[in-house]
């Protein structure tokens, strides 16, 4: 598979009124083709930066960015303008044109591609179609809940068929279940119309929910890449480690009790298996902090669980979970 | 009031909102795009350019910062070049619009400051041209504002117009003047300065309904 976008030592440094801050450091990475590929990091990180260096919003200071091995510095107002064509975006305030309708919005890309209006009409109809608006195409946009203006910005992303759908903070605004159901459209568009989507968000719900792969970024560096169940399973930079284990909302009740984490993944989330283990072993644990998700039936995520006292209970509870095919790990308190 | 008077007032309304609309529309020709282009070239915008702003700004700020009496004055010459006279209602309309071109151009360049930046940014990325998110983007987002806008330049024209009646002027300033100021006449002077009123009232309702109308948010 071929790369969509190549990063080589990208860096990107602001000037304001003689101040420098180098937002971006050396930040070297590649997106395939087809992937749903998530950016992740705390605000500030430069998430949104690096997004925008990918359809070239934002001019590098140094290092390269192709796009299908096309150097994008390189290329002329008029290239740059073609290329954007096939690289369609959605912002977290969705940034739809407010004294215009809803087909107007969606028009858009095929007009300044010059489509003709009867064409026109018609694709963005059954764009309009793909993300459930089809009865409000004659409305203006400040009729439409957050959900639905959203699918707008999609619709209209959609419209001229790009190759690449960026999406800066596109569910921040909205509500868990709509965040939802908007992750399940992408995740849809990018299975039915093999769109290669590039996701950043500082939630890591998102990235679990729909990403192959996954960036940190923290203060402008590139942390950690990585497949989502490998960064879940084994993160390796302190960025993703913060980032994939909170920190623990329960004291354990012993403050020198041995503490494990468990780590799951591809584990049939309708198996009990604290119950199984208090059914099967008589022991009992504590949990101190749970961070699962189900994925298509498929469990996975990880537990902080505080052992029982005995050091024979706690091997019976370990080699327990570990004979379920859960991966366990010691916590060492000085760094949760 | 004579019937000679009342045939007067009826010429100067006629006159007055011939001026008016005369010197509103020409000021529109012009001060609308030196509006955008103010825009487009300041800092930070999509054409930022930053000496021809400096130009087209000093310019603008200078001719608004006299006062519209002085440029009346001041523009006599160029008025009889391009009309040929220097008074009368026609000639009236060279410094009314060349009065009210900067106070356009600077009403148009802040009702385009308040579109949002995100709304630009989406053109961009879909790979529109600076002149197509000029006409397509900005312009519409801004309609309602500008129409607003314009409410408040056509009624600053008339207001001007009636000032125009001092170098020899038409419309109702100048009915105001001669009967008023010269004669005495306070019937005529209170009837006149009603009017302007009212017509300033009228300018205003239709602009904010036709920007209410307008506005989608
Ligand atoms: N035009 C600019 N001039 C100067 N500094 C900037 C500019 N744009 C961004 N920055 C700085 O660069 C850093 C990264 O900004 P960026 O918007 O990429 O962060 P982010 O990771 O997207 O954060 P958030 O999650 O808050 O959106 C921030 O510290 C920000 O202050
Ligand atoms: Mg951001």
């Amino acid at each position: 598979m071929s790369n969509v976008f190549e990063l080589e030592h990208v860096y990107k440094t602001y000037k304001n009124d003689g101040k420098e801050f180098t937002a971006l450091k050396d930040v070297s990475l590649s997106i395939k083709e087809g992937e749903i590929f998530g950016i992740i990091g705390m605000s500030g990180a430069g998430k949104s930066t690096l997004v925008r260096t990918l359809n070239r919003l934002e001019e590098i200071s140094e290092g390269s960015v192709k796009y299908y091995d096309k150097e994008l510095k390189d290329l002329k107002a008029k290239e740059l303008r073609e290329v954007r064509h096939s690289i369609s975006m959605i912002f977290q305030s969705f940034n739809l044109l407010n004294q215009r309708t809803v087909i107007t919005n969606v028009e858009q890309p095929l007009r300044i591609a010059g489509v003709s209006r009867k064409e026109r009409k018609e694709k963005a109809r059954e764009m309009l179609k793909v993300v459930g608006l089809e009865d409000k195409e004659n409305s203006f946009p400040a009729r439409l809940s957050g959900g639905q203006k959203q699918r707008v910005a999609i619709a209209r992303a959609l419209a001229a068929s790009p190759k690449v759908l960026l999406c800066d903070e596109a569910t921040s605004a909205l509500d868990p279940k709509i965040t939802g159901e908007i992750l399940d459209l992408l995740k849809q568009i990018n299975e039915e119309r093999k769109i290669t989507i590039i996701i950043i968000t500082h939630e890591m719900s998102v990235i679990e929910k729909i990403c192959d792969r996954v960036a940190i970024i923290d203060d402008g560096e590139l942390a950690e890449v990585g497949e989502v169940k490998e960064v879940f399973r084994n993160p390796q930079s302190e960025a993703a480690k913060k980032l994939v284990f909170p920190s623990n909302p329960f004291d354990p009740s012993d403050p020198d009790g041995r503490l494990i984490r468990i780590v799951f993944d591809g584990l049939e989330a309708s198996e009990p298996f604290i119950a199984n283990l208090v059914e099967t072993t008589g022991q009992k644990v504590n949990i101190l902090s749970a961070n699962t998700r189900s994925v298509g039936g498929i469990g996975y995520g990880q537990m902080v669980l505080e052992l029982p006292k005995n050091k024979e209970d706690q091997d019976t509870v370990v080699s327990f979970f570990k004979n379920n095919g859960l991966s366990v790990s010691e916590v060492n308190r000085e760094h949760e | 009031m004579s019937d000679y008077i009342i045939q007067t007032i009826q010429k100067g309304i006629l006159e007055t909102l011939e001026m008016t609309f005369f010197a509103s529309l020409l000021s529109y020709i012009i001060g609308l795009p030196l509006g955008v282009i103010l825009y487009v070239t300041s800092k930070g915008r999509l054409l930022e350019n930053r000496i021809v702003n400096l130009i087209l700004g000093t310019i603008v700020n200078i001719m608004r910062s006299l006062p519209f009496l002085i440029l009346l004055v001041l523009l006599i010459p160029f008025t009889r070049f391009v009309t040929g006279s220097s008074i009368g209602t026609v000639a009236s309309i060279v410094p009314l619009t060349v009065g009210a071109i900067p106070i356009v151009a600077r009403m148009v360049e802040a009702s385009l400051c308040e579109v949002q930046p995100g709304i630009i940014e989406a053109a961009n990325s879909m790979g529109a041209s600076p002149l197509y998110i000029i006409i397509h983007f900005i312009l519409p987002e801004a309609t309602p504002s500008l129409l607003q806008g314009a409410a408040i330049n056509v009624a600053t024209v008339l207001g001007y117009s009636a000032m125009a009646g001092v170098i020899g002027g038409g419309g109702l300033g100048a009915i105001a003047l001669q009967y008023g100021y010269y004669r005495y006449q306070k019937d005529v002077l209170w009837t006149t300065v009603a009017l302007l009123v009212i017509m300033v009232m009228l300018i205003q309702g239709i602009g904010g309904l036709l920007a209410k109308k307008k506005r989608k948010v």
